[in-house]
């Protein structure tokens, strides 16, 4: 490596700082270097991207051809596919997608109600015992969930609850993510708390400052739960088979398995294009939703 | 939304000034009971957390298949996992599965991120082209397009067969089967890949300068600088990633149409704790098998902080 590797480049470490960029190994390299480094990271991206992309493709393309064509651009285009795939299970694919969506809005909605209003009080409120429930909270966020799995199943089936939404939906409801609450905390404690002493002064109660006060400026937190919850949800697998017997309430995920299990060698086609449909309210999402997405991560990792 | 913008305009200065006096106490030292309200469904969700773990410590010395009343066996679900051959065999497969997926993954996140952190243009497109990976792939959509690709005749082999390489059909080969999976995995990086990012952005600049300053190399203001700076998070990192590794479950049940196979080899230690407790209502067993794994998470997290000692570097 050439000696303007280490040197420092001009600029001052306040304008490297706007520009966003407060890591400046390797700050002077040379064109060509740099060229090689944009050739590296778009080389590993386009071969990540490579799997999904061949999805997308494949949908478009007929049968035969699906695992002969590596290339991308389909030389034969067949737009059947989705179509077949949407009605190729036992019901069509618009009810499993209900089914999801159903499911998902209950468990954002849930999920940051009751998040939002227990974390509310860990971080804002004083109370007797809050020390100890707040460590009891921190205490649940550690414990895998397998070790609850079978008693919550079988406390569900008593209740018969089992082939109902009952158990997907109701623990989100009772803040039974750890998790959510803690990050909400986080960002609860990070608001000035004049702002509570001046509308208690003004005449607000504690419900009015969490209303009108507390809770708008918390928008970004809740956005962030609400995505992971929407993908967690989108994605669950787990739950939905051991709650779910009856295919009339089945999710996505697993209408999907179905094409694994009842169809023959010939028709990928149709399943890639039900895949591509699952996957798309998650990529979209994601891009909408990328901007908290990263800071939520970025804050787990950090805090 | 007009009140609370009225109350921080407001009173910002006072607050400022405030701060400024000393001794003088908030308000927040009275207790508000409401506090109690805000928690009740907290509450009630407690009682669905504390009450099945009690109760599934109890099951763990039950024999039960939900139809008839749990009968007290004593330990011996326990002695009965010491010698379930499939129990040891999904042991196995899930800690080769751990040992070999989360370091490559980590490799691999910290390396993209040290190419990304470098003063680049597109950062946000290359980022959500890497992080887009890990949001979809514990879907079934992926895994059973994962599963297509290595087929006998998928793509990977279409291309191995242009080389002339007649490809194993990898995933009902024993051999392979597993390294399919862990594969999946490691695609999967941009999610401790992002929180690397946003580690290596806290790393003060001045230490870069005065390093370069002094003549360091590139490798050594990696070794000497970067690494230690972001030991806590590679550690926090680790930590999650060895659970969750621990926990994996959808990737080897679509993969394998719920067996494991073949001949076990993608046995992961959740799959047969499913297979006992759902599809053979073995509920005791599986709850011992769930107190198992629940001990060997917490040896294996104790094991990693007891480590990171030796390895993590705090500045205070």
């Amino acid at each position: 490596m050439a000696v303007s590797d280490t040197l420092v480049p001009k600029r001052t470490a306040a304008e490297r700082r706007t520009s966003g960029f407060s890591y400046v190994e390797g700050g002077g390299t040379s064109p060509r270097t740099r060229f090689l480094r944009y050739v590296v990271i778009t080389g590993i991206a386009l071969f990540m991207m490579y799997p999904l992309l061949w999805m997308v493709s494949s949908t478009f393309k007929p049968d035969n051809k699906i695992f002969t064509q590596l290339g991308l651009w389909p030389q034969e285009w067949k737009f059947s596919n989705f179509s077949e795939g949407w009605n190729s299970l036992e019901h069509p694919f618009s009810l499993y997608l209900i089914n999801s969506t159903i499911l998902a809005v209950f468990d954002v909605v849930g999920t940051v109600v009751s998040s939002a209003l227990a974390a509310f009080a860990f971080a804002r409120l004083n109370f007797p015992g809050r020390k100890i429930l707040f460590a009891m909270m921190l205490g649940t966020l550690m414990l895998p969930s397998h070790v609850l799995l079978i008693p919550q199943y079988i406390v569900f089936s008593k209740l018969g609850w089992l082939n109902t939404y009952l158990p997907l939906v109701v623990p989100h409801f009772l803040a039974t993510n750890a998790f959510y609450i803690f990050l909400m905390v986080q960002f609860m404690r990070a608001l000035p708390r004049e702002l509570d002493d001046a509308a208690r002064i003004d005449g607000c109660g504690t419900f009015r400052i969490f209303f009108r006060i507390i809770a708008p400026l918390c928008v970004p937190a809740f956005a962030t739960t609400a995505i992971f919850t929407f993908m967690n949800s989108w994605n669950d697998f787990f739950s939905p088979l051991i709650y779910l017997t009856d295919s009339d309430l089945y999710t996505v995920p697993l209408a999907l398995r179905q094409f694994m299990d009842s169809e023959g060698q010939s028709s990928w086609g149709p399943m890639f294009a039900m895949s591509i449909v699952s996957l798309l309210p998650i990529v979209g999402f994601f891009i909408a939703g990328q901007k908290y997405l990263m800071q939520g991560i970025a804050t787990t990792g950090l805090k | 939304m007009t009140d609370s913008a009225h109350a921080e305009t407001a009173d910002a200065p006072a607050a400022r000034a405030s701060a400024a006096v000393p001794g003088r106490r908030r308000r927040r030292h009275l207790i508000d009971w409401s506090a109690y309200v805000f928690l009740v469904p907290w509450f009630v969700g407690m009682l669905f957390t504390v009450i099945p773990f009690g109760a599934s410590l109890v099951l763990a010395f039950t024999d039960y298949d939900l139809l008839n009343p749990p009968k007290f066996i004593g330990m011996q679900n326990f002695t009965e996992i010491l010698h379930d051959e499939r129990v040891h065999k999904s042991l196995v497969v899930t800690f080769i599965y751990c040992l070999v997926s989360v370091p490559t993954s980590l490799a691999a996140a910290l390396g993209v991120a040290l190419m990304l952190n470098r003063g680049l243009r597109g950062l946000p497109i290359y980022r959500a082209i890497y992080y887009l990976p890990s949001l979809l792939g514990s879907s079934v959509a992926v895994v059973m397009l994962w599963r297509q690709v290595f087929s006998t005749q998928g793509i990977v082999n279409t291309a191995l067969a242009w080389f002339g390489i007649q490809g194993p059909s990898w995933t009902s080969d024993p051999h392979t089967a597993l390294s399919v999976l862990i594969l999946l995995h490691i695609w999967t990086f941009g999610a401790p890949m992002v929180i690397f990012l946003a580690a290596l952005r806290q790393v003060p600049t001045m230490y870069y300068e005065a390093a370069a300053v002094d003549g360091a190399s590139r490798w050594r203001q990696f070794r000497s600088i970067t690494l230690p700076m972001i030991s806590p998070i590679i550690f926090f990192n680790l930590v999650l990633a060895t659970i969750g590794a621990m926990q994996s479950f959808t990737q080897s049940f679509v993969m394998s149409n719920g067996t494991g196979g073949p001949a076990d080899s993608t046995l992961f230690y959740n799959l047969y704790l499913y297979i006992q407790g759902f599809s053979r209502f073995h509920m005791g067993y599986a709850s011992a098998l769930a107190w198992v794994l629940l001990l060997i998470i917490a040896a294996l997290t104790a094991i990693n902080f007891l480590a990171q000692r030796y390895w993590v570097f705090y500045e205070n």
